[in-house]
Protein backbone atom coordinates (compact mmCIF):
# COMPACT_ATOMS: atom_id res chain seq x y z
CA UNK A 1 0.00 0.00 0.00
CA UNK A 2 2.80 2.26 1.41
CA UNK A 3 4.58 2.03 -2.18
CA UNK A 4 1.23 2.60 -4.66
CA UNK A 5 0.64 6.01 -2.58
CA UNK A 6 4.16 6.92 -2.63
CA UNK A 7 4.20 6.58 -6.54
CA UNK A 8 1.41 9.88 -6.75
CA UNK A 9 3.41 11.39 -4.59
CA UNK A 10 6.63 11.34 -5.87
CA UNK A 11 7.31 14.58 -7.75
CA UNK A 12 9.40 12.92 -10.67
CA UNK A 13 8.27 9.82 -13.28
CA UNK A 14 10.77 8.41 -15.28
CA UNK A 15 10.31 10.14 -18.42
CA UNK A 16 9.69 6.97 -20.42
CA UNK A 17 6.90 5.99 -18.23
CA UNK A 18 5.16 9.43 -18.72
CA UNK A 19 5.55 9.44 -22.43
CA UNK A 20 4.21 5.81 -22.78
CA UNK A 21 0.94 7.31 -20.73
CA UNK A 22 0.56 10.27 -23.23
CA UNK A 23 0.48 7.94 -26.21
CA UNK A 24 -1.70 5.72 -24.14
CA UNK A 25 -4.43 8.86 -23.42
CA UNK A 26 -3.80 9.51 -27.43
CA UNK A 27 -5.16 5.90 -28.22
CA UNK A 28 -8.00 6.73 -25.51
CA UNK A 29 -8.76 10.51 -26.97
CA UNK A 30 -9.21 9.38 -30.82
CA UNK A 31 -11.41 6.55 -29.55
CA UNK A 32 -13.75 8.00 -27.23
CA UNK A 33 -13.59 11.51 -28.62
CA UNK A 34 -11.96 11.32 -31.99
CA UNK A 35 -9.76 13.45 -31.46
CA UNK A 36 -6.38 14.49 -31.35
CA UNK A 37 -4.43 16.13 -27.65
CA UNK A 38 -3.86 19.90 -28.89
CA UNK A 39 -3.58 22.57 -26.60
CA UNK A 40 -2.93 26.28 -28.55
CA UNK A 41 -6.22 26.39 -30.60
CA UNK A 42 -7.85 27.19 -27.05
CA UNK A 43 -5.82 30.08 -26.18
CA UNK A 44 -6.91 31.97 -29.50
CA UNK A 45 -10.73 31.11 -29.00
CA UNK A 46 -9.73 32.55 -25.25
CA UNK A 47 -8.34 35.45 -26.99
CA UNK A 48 -11.43 35.90 -29.16
CA UNK A 49 -14.25 35.45 -26.52
CA UNK A 50 -12.30 38.37 -24.10
CA UNK A 51 -12.15 39.89 -27.51
CA UNK A 52 -16.09 40.06 -28.09
CA UNK A 53 -16.36 40.79 -24.19
CA UNK A 54 -14.38 44.06 -24.15
CA UNK A 55 -16.10 45.36 -27.53
CA UNK A 56 -18.65 43.71 -27.44
CA UNK A 57 -19.02 41.06 -30.06
CA UNK A 58 -15.90 42.86 -32.40
CA UNK A 59 -14.43 39.34 -32.69
CA UNK A 60 -17.05 37.16 -34.63
CA UNK A 61 -16.37 39.61 -37.26
CA UNK A 62 -13.05 38.00 -37.71
CA UNK A 63 -12.34 35.73 -40.41
CA UNK A 64 -10.27 33.82 -38.13
CA UNK A 65 -12.20 33.28 -35.43
CA UNK A 66 -15.11 32.49 -37.41
CA UNK A 67 -12.95 29.67 -38.47
CA UNK A 68 -12.46 28.05 -34.94
CA UNK A 69 -15.44 29.00 -33.84
CA UNK A 70 -15.79 30.94 -30.45
CA UNK A 71 -17.03 28.38 -28.01
CA UNK A 72 -16.20 26.59 -24.98
CA UNK A 73 -15.37 22.78 -26.88
CA UNK A 74 -13.79 19.69 -25.86
CA UNK A 75 -10.34 20.79 -26.42
CA UNK A 76 -11.21 23.80 -24.24
CA UNK A 77 -12.10 22.12 -21.77
CA UNK A 78 -9.03 20.12 -22.00
CA UNK A 79 -6.48 22.63 -21.59
CA UNK A 80 -8.51 23.42 -18.30
CA UNK A 81 -7.68 20.10 -17.24
CA UNK A 82 -3.71 20.41 -17.86
CA UNK A 83 -4.25 23.32 -15.02
CA UNK A 84 -6.18 21.00 -12.67
CA UNK A 85 -4.12 17.83 -13.36
CA UNK A 86 -1.07 19.59 -12.77
CA UNK A 87 -2.08 21.37 -9.97
CA UNK A 88 -3.27 17.92 -8.55
CA UNK A 89 0.07 15.90 -9.21
CA UNK A 90 1.87 19.03 -7.58
CA UNK A 91 -0.02 19.39 -4.31
CA UNK A 92 -0.22 15.66 -3.82
CA UNK A 93 3.97 15.80 -4.28
CA UNK A 94 4.46 18.97 -2.18
CA UNK A 95 5.65 20.58 -4.91
CA UNK A 96 3.30 22.70 -5.87
CA UNK A 97 5.31 26.61 -5.91
CA UNK A 98 4.34 29.81 -4.10
CA UNK A 99 5.83 33.32 -5.15
CA UNK A 100 7.94 32.21 -7.39
CA UNK A 101 8.86 34.78 -9.93
CA UNK A 102 11.69 33.58 -11.56
CA UNK A 103 13.08 29.96 -13.01
CA UNK A 104 15.99 28.85 -11.09
CA UNK A 105 18.36 28.75 -14.52
CA UNK A 106 16.90 32.27 -15.97
CA UNK A 107 17.79 33.53 -12.34
CA UNK A 108 21.38 31.98 -12.88
CA UNK A 109 22.26 34.09 -15.81
CA UNK A 110 20.02 36.89 -15.64
CA UNK A 111 19.34 37.61 -11.47
CA UNK A 112 15.91 37.46 -9.57
CA UNK A 113 14.13 40.56 -10.79
CA UNK A 114 10.31 39.25 -11.39
CA UNK A 115 9.92 42.34 -13.49
CA UNK A 116 12.82 41.56 -16.09
CA UNK A 117 11.19 37.83 -16.05
CA UNK A 118 7.38 38.50 -16.72
CA UNK A 119 8.28 41.04 -19.21
CA UNK A 120 10.30 38.74 -21.06
CA UNK A 121 7.94 35.83 -20.42
CA UNK A 122 5.20 38.36 -21.56
CA UNK A 123 7.11 39.35 -24.99
CA UNK A 124 8.22 35.07 -25.46
CA UNK A 125 4.14 34.59 -25.35
CA UNK A 126 3.66 36.93 -27.44
CA UNK A 127 5.64 35.48 -30.70
CA UNK A 128 4.93 31.86 -28.75
CA UNK A 129 0.90 32.69 -29.45
CA UNK A 130 1.13 34.51 -33.18
CA UNK A 131 3.98 31.48 -34.07
CA UNK A 132 1.59 28.77 -33.08
CA UNK A 133 -1.57 29.81 -35.01
CA UNK A 134 0.87 30.61 -37.59
CA UNK A 135 1.99 27.07 -37.85
CA UNK A 136 -1.28 25.86 -36.96
CA UNK A 137 -0.31 23.75 -34.21
CA UNK A 138 1.85 23.31 -31.19
CA UNK A 139 4.15 21.41 -29.04
CA UNK A 140 1.53 18.62 -28.43
CA UNK A 141 -1.27 19.34 -31.61
CA UNK A 142 1.89 19.27 -34.00
CA UNK A 143 4.80 18.05 -32.28
CA UNK A 144 2.74 14.82 -30.42
CA UNK A 145 -0.38 14.16 -31.92
CA UNK A 146 0.67 15.28 -34.92
CA UNK A 147 3.56 12.95 -35.56
CA UNK A 148 2.23 9.90 -34.03
CA UNK A 149 0.14 10.02 -36.88
CA UNK A 150 2.80 10.67 -39.03
CA UNK A 151 1.25 13.69 -40.58
CA UNK A 152 3.94 15.75 -42.87
CA UNK A 153 2.91 19.09 -41.68
CA UNK A 154 3.56 18.14 -38.21
CA UNK A 155 7.34 16.53 -38.44
CA UNK A 156 8.13 19.64 -40.30
CA UNK A 157 6.52 21.93 -37.80
CA UNK A 158 8.11 19.28 -34.79
CA UNK A 159 11.86 19.75 -36.58
CA UNK A 160 11.05 23.46 -36.88
CA UNK A 161 9.92 24.58 -33.58
CA UNK A 162 12.96 22.64 -31.93
CA UNK A 163 15.31 24.16 -34.86
CA UNK A 164 14.36 28.01 -33.73
CA UNK A 165 13.80 26.81 -30.22
CA UNK A 166 17.12 25.38 -29.99
CA UNK A 167 19.18 28.10 -31.65
CA UNK A 168 17.09 30.94 -29.90
CA UNK A 169 18.29 29.04 -26.47
CA UNK A 170 21.74 29.33 -26.91
CA UNK A 171 21.67 32.94 -28.16
CA UNK A 172 19.66 33.63 -25.04
CA UNK A 173 21.98 31.66 -22.79
CA UNK A 174 25.48 31.96 -24.55
CA UNK A 175 25.03 35.32 -26.40
CA UNK A 176 23.26 37.65 -24.03
CA UNK A 177 23.89 36.50 -20.59
CA UNK B 1 -54.66 16.41 -22.95
CA UNK B 2 -53.16 13.47 -21.39
CA UNK B 3 -51.54 12.65 -25.04
CA UNK B 4 -50.27 16.06 -25.48
CA UNK B 5 -48.70 16.42 -22.44
CA UNK B 6 -47.20 13.28 -23.25
CA UNK B 7 -45.63 14.64 -26.22
CA UNK B 8 -44.49 17.85 -24.31
CA UNK B 9 -42.64 15.63 -21.98
CA UNK B 10 -40.81 13.63 -24.35
CA UNK B 11 -39.44 16.52 -26.78
CA UNK B 12 -38.47 17.91 -23.34
CA UNK B 13 -36.79 15.11 -22.37
CA UNK B 14 -35.19 14.69 -25.96
CA UNK B 15 -33.66 18.22 -25.25
CA UNK B 16 -32.61 16.64 -21.78
CA UNK B 17 -30.87 14.33 -23.37
CA UNK B 18 -29.26 16.21 -26.29
CA UNK B 19 -28.20 18.99 -23.60
CA UNK B 20 -26.32 16.12 -21.84
CA UNK B 21 -25.48 14.31 -25.00
CA UNK B 22 -23.54 17.74 -25.96
CA UNK B 23 -22.22 18.49 -22.37
CA UNK B 24 -20.34 14.81 -23.36
CA UNK B 25 -17.63 15.97 -25.09
CA UNK B 26 -16.84 18.37 -22.36
CA UNK B 27 -16.25 16.25 -19.08
CA UNK B 28 -14.28 13.85 -21.36
CA UNK B 29 -12.20 16.87 -22.64
CA UNK B 30 -11.48 17.93 -19.26
CA UNK B 31 -11.06 14.41 -18.03
CA UNK B 32 -8.30 13.61 -20.81
CA UNK B 33 -7.02 17.42 -19.68
CA UNK B 34 -6.56 16.17 -15.94
CA UNK B 35 -4.56 13.44 -16.94
CA UNK B 36 -2.06 15.15 -19.56
CA UNK B 37 -1.62 17.37 -16.94
CA UNK B 38 -0.71 15.15 -13.95
CA UNK B 39 1.42 13.44 -16.71
CA UNK B 40 2.96 16.44 -17.35
CA UNK B 41 3.93 17.86 -13.96
CA UNK B 42 5.20 13.99 -12.96
CA UNK B 43 7.21 14.07 -15.82
CA UNK B 44 9.11 17.41 -14.89
CA UNK B 45 7.59 19.39 -18.01
CA UNK B 46 6.08 22.23 -16.35
CA UNK B 47 9.01 23.69 -15.25
CA UNK B 48 11.09 26.61 -17.42
CA UNK B 49 13.95 24.72 -16.39
CA UNK B 50 13.78 21.18 -17.60
CA UNK B 51 12.14 22.96 -20.89
CA UNK B 52 14.92 25.35 -21.41
CA UNK B 53 17.38 22.85 -20.11
CA UNK B 54 16.06 20.72 -23.43
CA UNK B 55 16.43 23.35 -26.00
CA UNK B 56 20.00 24.17 -24.48
CA UNK B 57 20.82 20.44 -24.85
CA UNK B 58 21.30 19.93 -21.60
CA UNK B 59 18.13 17.78 -20.40
CA UNK B 60 16.91 15.77 -22.59
CA UNK B 61 13.94 14.88 -20.88
CA UNK B 62 11.42 16.74 -22.62
CA UNK B 63 12.54 14.87 -26.17
CA UNK B 64 12.69 11.33 -23.97
CA UNK B 65 8.51 12.35 -23.20
CA UNK B 66 7.87 13.57 -26.49
CA UNK B 67 9.38 10.56 -28.23
CA UNK B 68 8.38 7.45 -26.37
CA UNK B 69 4.65 9.29 -26.71
CA UNK B 70 5.12 9.16 -30.51
CA UNK B 71 6.18 5.57 -30.50
CA UNK B 72 3.53 4.17 -28.00
CA UNK B 73 0.93 6.34 -29.81
CA UNK B 74 2.22 5.20 -33.18
CA UNK B 75 1.52 1.86 -33.04
CA UNK B 76 -1.79 1.89 -31.12
CA UNK B 77 -3.65 4.88 -33.31
CA UNK B 78 -2.13 2.93 -36.91
CA UNK B 79 -3.21 -0.60 -35.40
CA UNK B 80 -7.03 1.03 -34.55
CA UNK B 81 -6.77 2.79 -37.78
CA UNK B 82 -6.16 -0.62 -39.74
CA UNK B 83 -8.99 -2.28 -37.98
CA UNK B 84 -11.62 0.61 -39.07
CA UNK B 85 -11.91 1.86 -35.31
CA UNK B 86 -10.73 5.41 -35.85
CA UNK B 87 -9.95 7.88 -38.54
CA UNK B 88 -7.11 10.17 -38.59
CA UNK B 89 -7.09 14.00 -37.50
CA UNK B 90 -4.47 15.81 -40.30
CA UNK B 91 -3.40 18.83 -40.25
CA UNK B 92 -3.00 20.26 -43.43
CA UNK B 93 0.20 21.81 -44.08
CA UNK B 94 2.87 23.99 -46.08
CA UNK B 95 5.91 25.68 -46.16
CA UNK B 96 4.84 28.86 -44.96
CA UNK B 97 3.01 27.15 -42.06
CA UNK B 98 5.20 25.02 -40.87
CA UNK B 99 8.80 26.17 -41.63
CA UNK B 100 8.33 30.08 -40.77
CA UNK B 101 5.07 29.78 -38.35
CA UNK B 102 7.10 26.73 -36.66
CA UNK B 103 10.51 29.04 -37.06
CA UNK B 104 8.64 31.75 -35.17
CA UNK B 105 6.97 29.19 -32.41
CA UNK B 106 10.56 27.90 -31.62
CA UNK B 107 11.42 31.96 -30.75
CA UNK B 108 8.79 32.07 -28.70
CA UNK B 109 9.37 28.73 -26.65
CA UNK B 110 12.99 29.90 -26.10
CA UNK B 111 12.01 33.11 -25.14
CA UNK B 112 9.37 32.35 -22.48
CA UNK B 113 10.36 28.63 -22.05
CA UNK B 114 7.13 27.36 -21.86
CA UNK B 115 4.38 25.92 -24.89
CA UNK B 116 0.60 26.13 -25.16
CA UNK B 117 0.56 22.60 -23.08
CA UNK B 118 3.11 23.36 -20.56
CA UNK B 119 2.36 26.59 -20.18
CA UNK B 120 -1.36 25.47 -18.27
CA UNK B 121 0.22 22.44 -16.76
CA UNK B 122 3.24 25.13 -15.70
CA UNK B 123 -0.01 27.20 -14.47
CA UNK B 124 -1.02 24.64 -12.39
CA UNK B 125 1.97 24.10 -10.31
CA UNK B 126 2.30 27.84 -9.20
CA UNK B 127 4.65 29.28 -11.36
CA UNK B 128 3.59 33.06 -11.40
CA UNK B 129 5.63 34.03 -14.96
CA UNK B 130 3.49 31.62 -16.19
CA UNK B 131 0.08 33.32 -14.94
CA UNK B 132 1.39 36.93 -15.32
CA UNK B 133 3.81 37.05 -18.26
CA UNK B 134 3.57 33.98 -20.29
CA UNK B 135 -0.60 33.46 -20.74
CA UNK B 136 -1.05 37.23 -21.01
CA UNK B 137 1.63 37.08 -23.99
CA UNK B 138 0.10 33.94 -25.49
CA UNK B 139 -3.49 35.06 -25.76
CA UNK B 140 -2.03 38.46 -26.87
CA UNK B 141 0.13 36.63 -29.50
CA UNK B 142 -3.27 34.55 -30.79
CA UNK B 143 -4.64 37.85 -31.52
CA UNK B 144 -2.83 39.65 -33.26
CA UNK B 145 -2.70 36.52 -35.28
CA UNK B 146 -6.37 36.37 -35.38
CA UNK B 147 -6.36 40.50 -36.74
CA UNK B 148 -3.64 39.66 -39.32
CA UNK B 149 -5.26 36.45 -40.57
CA UNK B 150 -6.86 38.30 -43.50
CA UNK B 151 -3.92 39.08 -44.59
CA UNK B 152 -1.79 35.89 -44.01
CA UNK B 153 -3.85 33.26 -45.17
CA UNK B 154 -3.64 33.73 -49.01
CA UNK B 155 -0.37 34.61 -49.05
CA UNK B 156 2.53 33.48 -46.57
CA UNK B 157 0.25 30.29 -45.05
CA UNK B 158 -0.31 29.37 -48.30
CA UNK B 159 2.99 29.25 -49.74
CA UNK B 160 4.09 25.80 -50.41
CA UNK B 161 1.10 24.08 -49.55
CA UNK B 162 1.28 20.21 -49.64
CA UNK B 163 -2.45 19.80 -48.13
CA UNK B 164 -3.04 17.29 -44.85
CA UNK B 165 -1.19 14.35 -45.79
CA UNK B 166 1.08 11.82 -43.93
CA UNK B 167 4.32 10.32 -44.94
CA UNK B 168 2.64 6.79 -45.98
CA UNK B 169 0.51 8.71 -48.22
CA UNK B 170 3.40 10.54 -49.45
CA UNK B 171 5.51 7.90 -50.35
CA UNK B 172 2.81 5.66 -51.84
CA UNK B 173 3.98 3.05 -49.24
CA UNK B 174 1.60 0.84 -46.83
CA UNK B 175 1.28 2.53 -43.63
CA UNK B 176 2.83 -0.30 -41.60
CA UNK B 177 6.22 0.46 -43.90
CA UNK B 178 7.18 3.59 -42.38
CA UNK B 179 5.14 3.02 -38.94
CA UNK B 180 7.99 0.16 -38.23
CA UNK B 181 10.81 1.52 -39.19
CA UNK B 182 9.96 4.84 -37.53
CA UNK B 183 9.45 3.05 -34.18
CA UNK B 184 12.75 1.23 -34.61
CA UNK B 185 14.68 4.72 -35.39
CA UNK B 186 13.13 6.81 -32.58
CA UNK B 187 13.82 3.68 -30.07
CA UNK B 188 17.27 3.53 -31.07
CA UNK B 189 17.59 7.13 -31.02
CA UNK B 190 16.32 6.69 -27.44
CA UNK B 191 18.93 3.89 -26.56
CA UNK B 192 21.63 6.06 -28.38
CA UNK B 193 20.47 8.89 -25.77
CA UNK B 194 20.74 6.66 -22.70
CA UNK B 195 24.21 5.77 -23.79
CA UNK B 196 25.12 9.04 -24.17
CA UNK B 197 24.34 9.78 -20.91
CA UNK B 198 22.24 12.44 -21.23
Amino acid sequence: MDTIASIFTDTYWSPYIVGIGIGVLSWLSFLISGKPIATSTSFAQTGGIIENFITGGKADERPYYKKIKLKINWQWMLVVGVVLGSFLSAIISGDFKVGVWVPSLWASAFGDSAVLRVLVALAGGVILGFGARFAGGCTSGHGISGTLQLAVSSWVSAIFFFVGGIITAHFIYLVIA
Amino acid sequence: METKKQVSETTQDAKDIAAVEDRRPLFFGLGFGILFGFLLHKGGATKYDVIVGQLLLTDFTVLKIMLSAVVTGMIGIYFMKSLGWIKLSLKSGSVGKNVIGALIFGVGFAVLGYCPGTIAGAIGNGYLDAIVGGLAGILLGTWIFAVMYPKLKDGILKMGDFGDITIPRLLKVNDWVVVVPAVALIVLLLFWIERAGF
